[in-house]
């Protein structure tokens, strides 16, 4: 049953993205987003694309599963490669049926925006692929330290994050044992219209929320009797540290937007 | 009539990297109106096992038949596997979500489709049969009572549905000693009042052998011993206390009280007769 779902997208290894530092990770991310939205030419595309490639490749994930994170957006991409092919103006028009016309420069457009989203999805999907979710969280955290200052709760954040985030799997399996113990007393919760579903649904949610409650108090009554007060002066086991790696990571991720930004504005930049 | 389980295999995740063997080639026969105890170590796969005897889990290879009724591929036939052998998980209480206990009991039996009449009598009996009274607990919260008594509405629910073998997952689990007994004695007054098999898993030496005359050990998803569990014990000590399950205290005080040339009968399974036994040998009344 739930047993075999997969928890978050984390798929361990021991590869080269596997051990950089979150931090590197994500701000990685960020800088590869902006640059997809940035990127123009054809040529800015193909070399986003290959870096993307090459990440896959050295985070030695599975190539296909990566590839398969991208079927729940495969719509989106589709319709947006057709209203952009049937709508954008343009001069050279291919092909006309009726009151439709598809534009080489509408063809252009489409096949651009459906990979940035592509892009954009595949490359997240690395960082969530290589990085536990817990390692991200500390990751955010320290990333959003300096934000502190202007009032955002980033120690209170990220321990929410990891609280939901450990309790997930935990959850699940109380699910996965709810609904085996009711099934077992003749429960049926995949039949039927949709009401009376849900009132099905009843003798699963109710034992799932009261426990839920259970552990949350249990869970406070634990992390107070240890004395915990906030972020406040707290030290961590894992302190969070840029290594030779992740300045060897930083390095790449500035050579190929120095790459991009030049693709883009060096022309204007030479004409000077 | 029996639950028949041939060769069956089980891998949790398969295809992951947490992908996990729990039964590795199972084949056991359990008899109509016996009791049997499930051991082994956390993690040996005796969960795992009991919950293909009615078809929660499907094996990944080999079959399962209660009463020569074939439970794979086929969602009708587990439905009814389901209704001839109950299951009490670990911790059933968290499974309680009635306002009422008697509606809480009352859910298996509707599920089954008796009618309001049968059902009415089937709370009545279960409820008499883990000991909680009709008139005063029927109608009260179960979210009120303690955890003893949660525990038995929790079974009370599973034997309401009148079950032709129950399955017990460490039923005794988190208990105190005496609400512990009580379970036990009450699980035992129905085996005997209505003869139903009982299959009970546990990784308690002195449970599996003070109720029950089978034992299946488990380790590592296969079948180690099964047979007589006081044979067992005698006859394959070094091997249970390897695989990490311990000789009950209960023998190895008769073993020792022996060497100290106390006169004690072989096949003492629980405290009580162990206790008379040392009455009788020492004279006293």
């Amino acid at each position: 049953m739930l047993s075999d779902i997969t928890l978050g997208q984390y798929f361990p290894g021991n590869s080269f993205i596997h051990r950089l530092d979150p931090r590197t990770k994500i701000l990685a991310t960020l800088i590869y987003i902006i640059a997809i939205f940035f990127a123009d030419s054809f040529l800015s595309y193909a070399i986003l694309t290959g870096f993307a490639f090459a990440v896959i490749l050295f985070s030695r994930l599975p190539v296909l599963m990566v590839l398969k994170s991208l079927k729940p957006i495969m719509i989106i991409v589709l319709l947006t490669l057709g209203i952009h092919m049937f709508t954008a103006p343009g001069e050279h028009v291919i092909f006309t049926w009726k009151f439709l016309s598809v534009t080489q420069e509408g063809l252009e457009l489409g096949i651009k925006m459906s990979l940035r989203l592509m892009l954009l999805l595949l490359f997240s999907s690395v960082l969530t692929f290589t990085t536990s979710p817990i390692i991200l969280t500390d990751g955010i955290e320290s990333l959003l330290r300096p934000f502190k200052k202007v009032g955002v709760p980033a120690h209170e954040l990220a321990m929410m994050m990891t609280i939901a985030l450990r309790f997930i799997p935990t959850l699940l399996e109380e699910t996965d044992r709810i609904m085996k113990a009711q099934t077992a007393r003749g429960a049926d919760f995949s039949s039927g219209n949709l009401l009376q579903r849900a009132k099905n649904m009843l003798p699963l949610l109710v034992p799932l929320f009261i426990s839920a409650f259970r552990r949350a108090d249990e869970l406070a009554v634990a992390m107070e009797s240890r004395c915990y007060r906030g972020g406040e002066g707290r030290t961590r086991m894992h302190e969070l540290m840029y290594k030779g790696i992740d300045y060897a990571a930083f390095g790449t991720v500035f050579v190929l937007t120095a790459l991009l930004a030049f693709l883009r504005w060096g022309t204007a930049l030479c004409a000077l | 009539m029996s639950i028949d389980i041939k060769n069956i295999f089980y891998t949790y995740m398969r295809g992951t990297p947490f992908e996990k063997k729990a039964l590795d080639d199972v084949s056991v026969s359990i008899e109509k109106g016996e009791i049997i105890a499930v051991i082994g170590h956390t993690g040996s796969g005796k969960s795992t096992l009991v919950q293909h005897l009615n078809g929660l889990l499907k094996p990944d290879d080999g079959q399962v038949a209660v009463d020569g009724v074939n439970l794979a591929g086929k969602e009708a036939a587990a439905r009814k596997a389901r209704q001839l052998v109950g299951m009490v998980f670990q911790y059933p209480e968290h499974q309680i979500f009635a306002e009422t206990v008697y509606e809480d009991i009352a859910f298996g039996p509707r599920n089954r489709g008796f009618s309001e009449a049968e059902v009415d009598k089937q709370v009545r009996e279960a409820m008499a049969f883990v000991g909680l009274d009709f008139e005063t607990f029927a109608r009260r919260s179960p979210f009120q009572m303690s955890g003893g008594q949660m525990r038995r509405v929790a079974i009370a629910g599973v034997v309401a549905m009148n079950p032709d073998y129950l399955v017990l997952d460490e039923p005794s689990a988190g208990l105190d000693p005496r609400s512990r007994n009580a379970v036990f004695k009450e699980i035992m007054a129905l085996h005997q009042s209505r003869g139903i098999a009982i299959v009970l898993v546990t990784h308690s030496m002195e449970e599996a052998v003070k109720y029950a005359r089978r034992m299946l050990v488990i380790n590592k998803g296969k079948i180690l011993f099964d047979g007589n569990p006081a044979d067992i014990f005698k006859n394959h000590q070094h091997k249970l206390v390897e695989v990490g399950m311990d000789e009950p205290q209960v023998f190895k005080l008769a073993a020792l009280l022996r060497q100290k040339g106390l006169e004690l009968p072989q096949g003492i399974t629980d405290d009580v007769t162990l206790l008379q036994m040392i009455k009788k040998a020492k004279g006293w009344r």
